[in-house]
C-alpha cells in the first residue's frame, strides 16, 4: 500500500439537502483540474462523487453530512481524494451493499458498487447508529 | 424548448440539480400532450455530468413520452458521459440515442439507420 501524502490544506463541504450536490460537484471538479486530471477521469471522479453526496441526502440523519476533498499525491502521480461521512443510520451488511443488485430503498441497485467502478481508490466504514464513511480518489493519469 | 413542426427540440445544459430535472420532465410531458407531438429530441451536449438520477429521470422520461405515442431520441451524449453511464452501470437501452441532432431528427422522421447510427 502506497502511503498517500495529502497537502495541507482540505475543502469541506457541507451537504444539508439536494442543493448542495452542485456544490459538491463543482468542488470537485476545481480540485480535479488543480491536479490536471483528464476529462474522462474528471468525469467519472464528479460522477461517483454526485452518487455519494445523494446517498447522504437521501439516507442520512436529516440528510446531513459532509465531504472534505483534497489533493493526494505519490511519487509521480497526482490526484484528488474525496470524503463523504454522515451521522446517519449507518449499513447494517456493507459487503451485502457492495454486491451488483443490492438496492436499499428506491434505488435500482446501482448506487456504491457503480460508484466504486467509477473511481480508483474506494473504502467504506459504516457503523450502525453511528453513520458512515466512504473514501473515494481517482488519479489523474 | 423549441417546436419544429410536430417535433419538440429540447436543450439541457449546465449543472442541473434534482429540482430542476424534475420540472423539465414534467414540463415537456406536458407539452408533448398538449401540441401533440410526434417526436421529441432532447440535446444534452451542454450536460457534462449526467449521473444515475438524472440518467433515470431522462429513461423515465422516455418511457412517459412513448405511452403519449411519440418518439424520443437522445442527441450530444458526451463521450465522457457516455463512458461513466456505462460503468456506472445506469439502464438506458430502450433509450433511443444519436450522435448530433441531424441524426436524431432523421429517427424521429423514420428515416431507417445508417450502418453507424445503431
Amino acid at each position: 500500500m502506497v502511503q498517500l501524502l495529502a497537502s495541507a490544506e482540505a475543502l469541506t463541504v457541507l451537504i444539508a439537502g439536494e442543493s448542495d450536490l452542485l456544490r459538491v460537484r463543482s468542488a470537485l471538479r476545481t480540485e480535479a483540474q488543480n491536479v490536471g486530471m483528464g476529462l474522462t477521469a474528471a468525469t467519472k471522479l464528479i460522477t461517483a462523487g454526485s452518487e455519494l453526496a445523494r446517498n447522504i441526502v437521501r439516507y442520512a440523519a436529516n440528510g446531513c453530512g459532509r465531504v472534505s476533498i483534497e489533493q493526494i499525491h505519490d511519487a509521480e502521480r497526482r490526484g484528488v481524494r474525496a470524503t463523504f461521512s454522515d451521522d446517519g443510520p449507518g449499513i447494517a451488511d456493507v459487503d451485502e451493499a457492495m454486491r451488483d443488485g443490492f438496492s436499499t430503498a428506491d434505488s435500482l441497485g446501482l448506487g456504491l458498487p457503480g460508484t466504486r467502478r467509477l473511481v480508483d481508490e474506494f473504502s467504506i466504514d459504516s457503523q450502525i447508529g453511528r453513520g458512515t464513511t466512504v473514501v473515494i480518489g481517482k488519479w489523474s493519469r | 424548448m423549441l417546436r419544429m413542426g410536430t417535433d419538440l427540440l429540447i436543450t439541457l445544459q449546465g449543472d442541473l440539480d434534482d429540482t430542476t430535472v424534475e420540472h423539465v420532465e414534467h414540463e415537456v410531458t406536458r407539452e408533448v400532450a398538449r401540441v401533440h407531438a410526434t417526436g421529441v429530441l432532447i440535446d444534452i451536449s451542454g450536460l457534462a455530468v449526467v449521473d444515475s438520477f438524472v440518467a433515470r429521470v431522462l429513461a423515465r422520461l422516455v418511457a412517459m413520452i412513448r405511452l403519449l405515442g411519440a418518439r424520443t431520441t437522445v442527441v450530444g451524449i458526451q463521450p465522457a458521459v457516455a463512458i461513466t453511464l456505462v460503468e456506472l452501470g445506469v439502464p438506458m437501452r430502450h433509450v433511443r440515442t444519436a450522435l448530433n441532432a441531424e441524426q436524431g431528427l432523421a429517427h424521429l422522421r423514420g428515416v431507417p439507420d445508417g450502418p453507424a447510427a445503431r
